[in-house]
């Protein structure tokens, strides 16, 4: 802060913002990295009951939320190309695309886990507890993975928002766009982390 | 700074590589159906792994920047598949 | 200062900027002050964690109940560690010396991303706070160890959660400082300083970055599985639910002992800044040292496993990882044997921090090799979980990390503070301390080996003799680190002042600042044509 006073310029090195970017992913890559390892462990003892598993979760709406997530990505690398060539509607039109699908993956998620909680199927609720252990290790896992997933979802959405004021005002533009920039690479890694939840969780059995 | 070398991809060409994980999607789903047993989960993977890399490698730009990050990334899943392979030096072993 | 400095440039200690008094510190985005705020914050919680160390080696003079019971014995070495592992040891040397000197010694103004720098500071506040409030809230202090294990760390009923958010959130402010040093050494490296002409204190700073970036992640997602698993019972590493405790031990050790590296490594590299110095000779196998830098930090990855040799993990684990265990051993030698070989014919000068960084070598040798002895599978069965893992670790942390923190400080006292410490107080505060060291800690290698286990405030009545002799230097070892300390703080505010840029003739570029640096460090960007340590 006292140092911008002193400063004839301010400090700028995008190439120094992506490059920490990058590392941060690295840090959420090892942080579900972890939860991938401990899914592999008990999936390894536990064969069966993470068959069955598989076979009680909304194919549908897995389905459906991974094409959501993939075309979101798309649409917030296609943002980026457009504040590249100075075309600010088109990336305001489509970050705001990339929003609306985030919130439409977030109300999905909301009814797939809605669904089971009202059958008592959560972690410590009664249905749940009345099944095997390897039951009880797959949804445990699906809730905590699926749900930190969300979270991210959720800062996703934050950081949309305030991308999106930021172009409104000009103050992300065609030579000054690493904020932009940085996020999408935050979503791909959203999506990158939902590539793997999803035939983990949704499709082999 | 630095901006004037930054590669810009085209609207089209962020079509394809959509077009082309839709459809490794769709492949991955429809492979479930088909009862393979074990094989299955190592189909399931493989064609995460291809969706997750055309991610890194178009989306996030990996071809394009600086081939730093590129290596960092290699290195990064390298010491990941590590820490599991020697993780299940207990488990496949117990 | 600003008398007698040439310049009109006042020094960072009496920079006046947007904020004025306690407000112009905390809200300083000044690597230098933050360093400081780093200091300040680790004396304060240092002093608490030594004297909870110390009550409990005087409960541990005589047998039986002297001055606490089992509850408080097991509260106080819970928070002990803690507090010198996540609050002192972990962020450290990186903290404190790496905040104020990888600028300086890159020939950099101030790190990547001053403003991260500060909010890691912040976030390392609030992350002690948590972790204090377990203490007064909810029903008693945690009494799992640092460790927290499962399944004890969800059915102890003491209150557990806060020391595990605190835990968790002290994780993030290491991540951010690792991510804002690598970005620092790539980015903002002064023209001509290419890779291999990097001093070696920023190399082993950039090796623990990533160890910082690659392994928190690890603990952050396992200490937050342990309170949903207190708060919703999971069950992940339940086993009345199917959970695998051991599991659980994989991945806090997946962390954990790579942390140990984050602690030892910043060490090693300010004992190669502080060798050749001494020496006045060119530091021997300086690329030896860099790549035995980078081993460690990759190798030390893969060695977890020895802290579970007898949880019950496969015979082929036990194998695999005491083989990696004794291939990290290599590289950390390699380290040992150019530091001697840079003192050898070397005109040694024979200053405080000279007796510091020796002193370093003889217990970091000590600690090496019990660290062997642990390694190897069958010695380990015996001695697991006995005084002897205990006089290891502290061999290592606070031989390690402890001398070389102590080395450093003294080393860049003159350059932090532009006063000099009284060295003869600091020279009878080393020889207190390292005999108190030695008294307090050799003896536990002795009862492990008789078989007198850790975690007990009980013993059997033969292990007598030896628990006085500790106790006794845990005693001497406290007064020399008060003599140390307040001879420290003394100087800091009284000692001789000094505008000396270089009074150890040091090569490296921290050396050709003014004393204490101004503000942006530099007036001209230095420029570096030759490799650091050119005797």
């Amino acid at each position: 802060m006292e140092k911008n006073a002193e400063h004839t310029h301010v400090h700028r090195d995008d190439e120094g913002d992506k490059l920490g970017m990058w590392l941060f992913i690295f840090t959420e890559l090892l942080l579900f990295g972890m939860l991938f390892l401990i899914y592999a462990v008990y999936r390894y003892r536990n064969p069966v009951a993470f068959q069955l598993g598989g076979e009680e979760v909304d194919v549908f709406i897995g389905t459906l939320n991974t094409v959501l997530l993939l075309v979101s990505s798309a649409t917030v690398a296609m943002s980026i190309s457009a504040i590249q060539k100075g075309l600010k509607k088109h990336a305001l039109v489509f970050l705001g695309i990339t929003l609306l699908i985030a919130l439409v993956f977030l109300v999905n998620k909301y009814f797939e886990w809605g669904a089971k909680i009202e059958y008592g199927f959560y972690p410590g609720g009664e249905a749940l507890l009345e099944l095997g252990h390897g039951t009880i290790l797959f949804f445990g896992l699906y809730y905590v993975m699926t749900g930190i997933h969300a979270l991210h979802i959720l800062i996703g959405i934050g950081l949309f928002i305030y991308v999106f004021q930021q172009i409104r005002a000009d103050k992300i533009h065609s030579t000054d766009y690493i904020w932009l920039e940085n996020t999408g690479l935050y979503w791909h890694l959203v999506d990158i982390i939902w590539i793997f939840l999803f035939p983990l969780f949704y499709l082999i059995h | 700074m630095s901006q004037e070398k930054s590669h810009i991809s085209s609207y089209q060409s962020h079509v394809f590589v959509l077009l082309a994980l839709l459809a490794l999607t769709a492949i991955s789903v429809a492979v479930t159906t088909l009862e393979l047993g074990r094989l299955d989960t190592l189909v399931a993977m493989l064609i995460a792994a291809t969706k997750a890399a055309i991610v890194l490698v178009w989306f996030m730009h990996l071809k394009f920047d600086n081939k730093l990050y590129a290596i960092f990334t290699v290195l990064v899943l390298v010491v990941f598949l590590l820490v599991l392979y020697v993780t299940f030096f207990d488990y496949s072993y117990r | 200062m600003s008398e007698s400095t040439k310049s009109n440039h006042t020094s960072f200690l009496e920079y006046k900027g947007k904020y004025r008094g306690i407000l112009g510190w905390i809200l300083s985005t000044d690597h230098k002050r933050i360093g400081l705020l780093y200091l300040y914050t680790m004396l304060v919680f240092f002093s608490v964690a030594a004297i909870l160390g110390l009550l409990m080696k005087i409960q541990l003079i005589a047998p039986g109940h002297t001055i606490m019971g089992p509850a408080t014995y097991n509260a106080m070495f819970t928070m002990h560690g803690i507090i010198m592992i996540f609050i002192i040891v972990v962020p450290g040397l990186p903290a404190v010396f790496g905040n104020f000197f990888l600028p300086l010694m890159i020939g950099a103004k101030d790190v990547a991303f001053p403003k991260l720098n500060l909010a890691s500071w912040w976030i390392y506040v609030i992350g002690i706070l948590i972790v204090l409030t377990s203490q007064f809230l909810g029903d008693g202090p945690p009494d799992t160890g640092w460790t927290f294990y499962a399944p004890y760390s969800f059915q102890t009923p003491a209150n557990i959660v806060p020391a595990l958010v605190g835990a968790f959130v002290l994780g993030f402010s290491s991540i951010l400082t690792g991510i804002n040093f690598v970005v620092t050494i790539h980015r903002l490296r002064t023209p001509g300083m290419t890779w291999f002409k990097m001093p070696l204190f920023p190399w082993t700073l950039y090796a623990t970055a990533w160890i910082q970036i690659l392994a928190t992640p690890v603990i952050g997602i396992t200490l937050l599985l342990t309170v949903m698993e207190r708060t919703l019972g999971v069950g992940i590493f339940d086993p009345a639910l199917g959970g695998d405790p051991i599991l659980y031990q994989h991945l806090f050790w997946i962390y954990s002992h790579p942390a140990v590296y984050i602690m030892i490594l910043p060490g090693l590299g300010v004992i190669s800044e502080i060798i050749p110095v001494f020496s006045r000779k060119r530091i021997f196998g300086y690329k030896a040292i860099v790549l035995s830098s980078l081993a460690i930090a990759f190798v030390g990855y893969f060695v977890w496993g020895h802290h579970m040799f007898t949880s019950g993990m496969s015979g082929r684990a036990l194998f695999a990882f005491s083989f990696l265990t004794f291939l990290v051993a290599i590289p950390s030698a390699v380290k040992v044997f150019n530091w001697v070989a840079t003192m050898y014919k070397g005109s040694l000068i024979f200053q405080t921090p000279f007796f510091w960084a020796v002193s370093f070598i003889f217990v970091f040798m000590i600690g090496g090799f019990s660290g062997l002895t642990l390694g190897s599978l069958a010695t380990n069965v015996h001695l697991h979980d006995t005084h002897f893992v205990v006089a290891h670790f502290h061999f290592i942390v606070f031989g390690g990390t402890g001398f070389s923190f102590l080395a450093a400080i003294h080393y860049w006292f003159p350059k932090m503070f532009g006063r000099m410490f009284d060295a003869s107080w600091a020279n009878i505060g080393w020889v207190v301390f390292f005999a108190g060291f030695l008294t307090l800690y050799l003896p536990m290698f002795s009862l492990g080996i008789m078989g007198m286990p850790r975690r007990y405030y009980d013993y059997l009545p033969e292990f007598h003799a030896a628990n006085i002799l500790s106790s006794l230097g845990a005693m001497l070892m406290i007064a020399g680190a008060m003599i140390i300390i307040v001879n420290l703080v003394r100087s800091a505010r009284y000692g001789k002042k000094t505008n000396e840029k270089n009074p150890w003739g040091g090569k490296t570029l921290e050396w050709q600042a003014d004393t204490p640096p101004t503000l942006e460090n530099w007036e001209e960007i230095p420029e570096v044509t030759e490799k650091p340590y050119e005797y």
